[in-house]
């Protein structure tokens, strides 16, 4: 019995670590931060004239901003059509098309970022230029953002569509009700809660994404006016500055770092929490 | 009045009929425009990387910022950077999913708590996990842009999605083999090493091999960790660049880098492919399907 018990400790070991790991990040983040938060005061990240760093400026708003409104677009763009997909597979698609449209949808999860980003800096990119300006702007980053988080949208919403009771559906078609008119008041009301779940992960995916918007953004710090204006997100921002920042600009990037994580965390949160009252 | 009254139910199923058709259009529209916009990426990757790549390509030192040599040296790094990814995190997630398998079909208070804290982990944005590894690998443990740093921030980020697996693999096991097991007075050691993981390893396997899809896939994490330099890795204490950083530097940083950027997408997304057939291989194996990113009751 010794091994059992050796066998026990050894991986709940192992498991304490695997879960002290977010413990780290947040402790690290936190000590990183802290001289910037201590000296500066968190209004001063929204009171500031602008982002000058080297003239100790820290607005961090204008990317604040920018990452609310690319990611809030780009939910916009992967609901209706990851929702659409998720029907698509479960309702209209004959059998081997559907198999082949989850393969695909799972490719699509699979692609790296910085692919998106070549896509859409050498494609998209000269195609939006065309309404105006360079092409790099807060709307191509939107739709590659889009597209990238899609995914998460329509293979949650497929999982919580395929798991409805058959019944329901067999109930329904029995009265009578069209296809359209199934999917409308029976399918989607019973699936809300999955592809709740799935909107909201797709939206921590579309706040921590880094690369494609770096890519595509412009990464120019001033105040969005339109969509068709470039912008620099927050995650864009610590991807470019890290490299070279010192003291006080570096804390102010772990500060941003910091935002990011609680907003993603506390979603995530949300959502587990949710599934938890739903079990 | 009969009159009337087949003429509403007439209109009525003229009005569904029409919204049936819409409904229908509407949903294939954008099915298909999401399934042409993937073919539209893959296919532009393809017939502009293809044109780029050939033997040399693959073995050969970069020159000239990238415009010109090959990928020889990158790859070096990214395999020594997953190798290193590998080493910790395997270890770390088997030994995790044990411990949240070890009841079958009870959950214990201590695997809620993990399960919660993977839940987070598997949100967190890779640019953070980029400062965390820069602030605690590179520069608190000494590390430096390094390799290692490299490769341990990344075993921090697939850890969530391989013990998902792994859990997922080892749940999959019959808990008759563990009864009849027990049953024959084997030790919990002995049902674990002797029945429950041989059954378990390709299921197991398909979590590594998407873990590693992940890692190949990461490049903000890797930018402030492994860092940028592109000459052959000597030690894992040296910088080196990943493919993926490698295809940001030439198309962000290298004016006409573009067509080599194209050339070395194309490796990753013909590794990725490869990777994702792997995957599908061994879960036909073992009829195991996982398709939730989360999941788990607490």
């Amino acid at each position: 019995m010794r091994s059992d018990r050796s066998l026990t400790i050894v991986t709940r070991t192992l498991a304490a670590i695997s879960a002290a790991i977010v413990l780290l990040i947040i402790g690290f983040l936190l000590r990183e931060a802290a001289p910037a938060l201590r000296q500066l005061g968190l209004s001063r990240f929204f009171t500031d004239e602008s982002w000058h760093p080297l003239s100790s400026q820290f607005n961090l708003t204008p990317m604040i901003v920018a990452t609310l409104v690319t990611s809030a677009g780009a939910i916009l763009i992967a609901a209706p059509l990851g929702i659409a997909s998720a029907v698509f597979v479960n309702f209209y698609a004959p059998h081997r098309l559907a198999v082949w449209h989850r393969r695909l949808i799972e490719l699509l999860a699979g692609i790296p970022s910085v692919v998106f980003g070549l896509w859409g800096l050498m494609v998209l990119a000269p195609i939006v230029a065309t309404f105006g300006g360079s092409g790099q702007n807060l709307f191509t980053a939107t739709i590659v953002l889009g597209l990238m988080v899609l995914p998460t949208v329509a293979l949650l919403s497929d999982a919580a569509i395929a798991a409805l009771p058959r019944p329901w559906i067999q109930g329904a078609a029995a009265l009578g009700m069209g296809r359209s008119a199934i999917i409308g008041w029976v399918v989607l009301p019973g699936a809300r809660r999955g592809i709740g779940s799935g909107i909201m992960l797709a939206l921590t995916r579309a706040f921590g994404e880094t690369m494609a918007v770096l890519m595509l953004a412009g990464n120019i710090v001033e105040m969005p006016s339109s969509l068709l204006s470039p912008g620099r997100t927050l995650n864009a921002n610590i991807a470019l500055e890290l490299g070279y920042a010192t003291a006080g600009h570096r804390s102010v990037l772990f500060v941003s770092g910091l935002m990011l994580m609680l907003v993603v965390s506390c979603i995530v949160l949300l959502i587990s929490h949710r599934r938890g009252h739903q079990a | 009045m009969n009159d009337s009254g087949t003429a509403t139910s007439r209109v009525i199923g003229v009005r569904h009929h029409r919204r049936e058709v819409c409904v229908t259009v509407a949903v294939w529209t954008a099915a298909m425009s999401v399934i042409g916009l993937l073919i539209w990426i893959l296919t532009d990757i393809a017939v502009r990387g293809l044109a780029e790549i050939d033997f040399g390509f693959l073995i050969s030192d970069m020159q000239n910022a990238g415009r010109e040599g090959g990928i020889g040296p990158i790859i070096l790094s990214t395999g020594l950077i997953l190798l290193v990814c590998l080493v910790v995190s395997i270890p770390l997630s088997f030994g995790t999913a044990i411990a949240l398998t070890e009841r079958i079909g009870q959950e214990t208070g201590f695997a809620c708590n993990v399960r919660r804290s993977l839940d987070v982990l598997a949100g967190v944005p890779s640019i953070v996990f980029g400062l965390f590894g820069n602030a605690f690998f590179a520069i608190t443990l000494g590390l430096g842009y390094s390799i290692l740093s490299g490769g341990l921030t990344l075993a921090c980020m697939v850890l969530p999605i391989l013990i998902r697996t792994s859990e997922q693999a080892l749940r999959a096991v019959p808990a008759e083999y563990q009864y009849a097991a027990a049953a024959l007075g084997m030790k919990r050691t002995t049902i674990l090493f002797r029945v429950v993981l041989p059954v378990a390893m390709p299921a197991l396997a398909a979590g590594v091999v998407l873990s590693i899809g992940r890692a190949l896939a990461e490049t903000a994490a890797l930018l402030f960790t492994s860092g940028y330099v592109a000459r052959s890795p000597e030690s894992l204490l040296d910088s080196g660049r990943s493919l993926s950083v490698h295809i940001y530097d030439l198309a962000m940083n290298v004016p006409g880098g573009g067509a080599r950027a194209y050339a070395t997408a194309c490796v990753l997304v013909a590794l990725l492919l490869m990777i994702n057939l792997a995957t599908a291989f061994l879960l036909r194996m073992t009829g195991v399907r996982h398709r939730s990113t989360t999941g788990g009751t607490c």
